[in-house]
């Protein structure tokens, strides 16, 4: 059975791990999935550069580190340059226009979309951004179903910030659709 | 049923298990990369009915687990190896006042203050023998997290059968990690609860006077029967005493309730065993990294296969001789210097053929590390 190996990387504070444990954690309670979620933990505190690897499969996951992942998000420069050279050749590889320049040599489905614009255009809240470049990741691999995303976020942001999350998580999810289907 | 299932750390998936064994006092002192098992507790706890303190440090902390378990409750507290230091002594206390306790280490690198946020499993030895004299211990592990559940629920159980602290040694990989974790319905996994003497108020009764069966049923203290407790050698009536034959007959009773239970105490999993030429001996997170390797091996022919230990003390000696008795060599993994790695040295007919594949810089042990190792072993070159 498929194994979905995705690692989301960015600056501490962006939401990086807050995202990679929804995802996951849609995975498992909404699609009947198996995920492990881990990061390195360290003195990544705002600013500092943070890792979170999560594996997605039908079946047992029992290493729970991504050494290649087959989806990388990066959402700072430092992280792209960290870590593109890991990406299984071939993988998707999601950065928003706006932190990160990419480099041609990349051997990935290289994809940049502007989120963080389109999250201040459309919400002006930079504090959804996090969830919009899920959205995003979810409607450009499909890899769990954008319903089971939204009910996962559903679940996790307090109720306060429940519509502008939702807000940012759909047009994440159309972003990225559009994109796949050109 | 899709509401039983969550999506948890390890440190939480051990919180579920612990109400569900029944826990109801809880003191502690926050420590990385424990800290989520008395984060979780604070606010699930008083819920629940039950009492959580942060105590002044963690000394304190167990003191005032020991307390609680006397009056009645069942309790626990969570550490990790500098915290687990400051135990030992209490710990001792509980080993000889035969007081039923969960101590939980979620382990990182040490000694000292080591690598607070990075993991390890340097704490086997300490668990076994961090307190001073001879005494019988109970350590279990597990390498998942429905295990942690099911093995914290069991920690439950054998500290009250065996009236004696259990280490719950896990580690800050297990700790962190995010998986599933499907609770159990009410009344799915067997719960030991305290055996209180039937002897009533007014009558005498003797707290250190074994029935027939080795047990010693409990009074609440502070309830209708007042007694001695005493980190002395003591007599039935718990006072101490420096008698030869009480002194020689307690400590005989405080290593063989477990040594000469160690069938019923330990537990292990096996992981394509049956024919293997190679055999993993691992636990905690060392051991998904071996069994991730089995399975890609197996895929290609290999006779490789995993002993999983879910309990590191007492340690099953007969059991991991028998299990190694036909492979070609034994492969302990484990993130320290090699603290099972000498047990199984020790058990297995030919201590030749074990070998440690390890890993001590505070990353979890890859299964190309151990695959590596193997190679060698095999002579086929890295």
């Amino acid at each position: 059975m498929k194994r979905t190996r995705v690692v989301f990387s960015g600056s501490g504070g962006q939401g990086v791990i807050t995202a990679a444990i929804i995802l996951a954690e849609a995975a498992v309670i909404h699609e009947g999935m198996n995920a492990t979620q881990s990061q390195s933990y360290g003195a990544a505190a705002r600013g500092g550069a943070t890792r979170s690897d999560v594996i997605l499969s039908h079946d047992e996951i029992d290493f729970p580190g991504v050494t290649q992942p087959n989806i990388l998000v990066c959402l700072t420069q430092a992280a792209y340059t960290s870590f593109a050279p890991i990406i299984r050749p071939g993988g998707i590889l999601l950065t928003d226009s706006r932190f990160v320049e990419q480099a041609t040599k990349v051997d990935a489905k290289q994809l940049e979309l502007p989120m963080y614009e389109q999250v201040m255009e459309q919400i002006g809240k930079p504090i959804v951004f996090n969830i919009c470049v899920l959205g995003a990741l979810v409607g450009l691999t499909e890899m769990i179903k954008p319903d089971s995303l939204i009910a996962a976020v559903k679940a996790r942001v307090p109720r306060d910030f429940l519509e502008m999350n939702i807000k940012a998580c759909e047009l994440g999810i159309d972003m990225g659709a559009d994109f796949s289907m050109r | 049923m899709k509401n039983n299932i969550r999506f948890v750390q390890g440190n939480e998936a051990c919180v579920e298990g612990a109400l569900y064994a029944g826990l109801n006092f809880y003191a502690g002192y926050p420590i990385t990369p424990s800290t989520e098992i008395a984060e979780s507790l604070s606010g699930r706890l008083p819920r629940a009915g039950g009492k959580f303190i942060q105590m002044e440090d963690e000394i304190a902390s167990m003191c005032a687990i020991i307390g609680a378990s006397l009056t009645g409750k069942k309790v626990m507290t969570a550490t990790s190896g500098p915290g687990f230091s400051l135990k030992q002594e209490a710990i001792g206390y509980a080993c000889m006042a035969e007081i039923p306790c969960v101590i939980a280490n979620v382990q990182r690198g040490g000694p000292s203050t080591g690598n607070p946020t990075h993991v390890s499993q340097g704490d086997v030895n300490q668990a076994r023998w961090g307190t001073h004299g001879d005494h019988g211990i109970i350590a279990l592990t597990a390498s998942n997290h429905q295990d942690v559940f099911a093995i914290t629920v069991d920690a439950f159980n054998l500290a009250e059968t065996y009236r004696t602290p259990v280490i719950l040694l896990l580690d800050e990989a297990i700790g962190h990690m995010r998986e599933k974790l499907v609770i159990p319905e009410e009344g799915a996994l067997p719960i030991v609860d305290r055996l209180r003497t039937s002897v009533g108020k007014g009558v005498d009764y003797h707290p250190y006077l074994p029935r027939e069966d080795g047990r010693l049923p409990m009074s609440d203290f502070g309830d209708v029967h007042r007694y001695n407790v005493t980190g002395l050698f003591h007599d039935m009536w718990g006072f101490p005493s420096n008698n030869p034959r009480v002194v020689n007959e307690l400590l005989h009773h405080i290593v063989d309730k477990i040594e000469n239970n160690v069938h019923s105490i330990t537990r292990h999993k096996e992981h394509f065993l049956e024919d293997a030429d190679y055999v993993m001996v691992s636990y905690g997170s060392s051991a998904r990294s071996a069994i991730h390797l089995a399975k890609n091996r197996r895929k290609r022919g290999e006779k490789i296969g995993v002993l999983e230990l879910q309990s590191i003390w007492p340690f099953p000696t007969a059991m991991i001789r028998e299990k190694c008795s036909g492979a070609k060599a034994v492969i302990v993994v484990e993130m320290n210097m090699g603290q099972v790695l000498a047990q199984v040295k020790s058990a297995v007919d030919h201590p030749e053929n074990v070998f440690l594949a390890n890993r001590i810089d505070g990353e979890l042990i890859t299964p190309t590390d151990i695959k590596q190792l193997l190679r060698v072993i095999q002579g086929r070159g890295v």
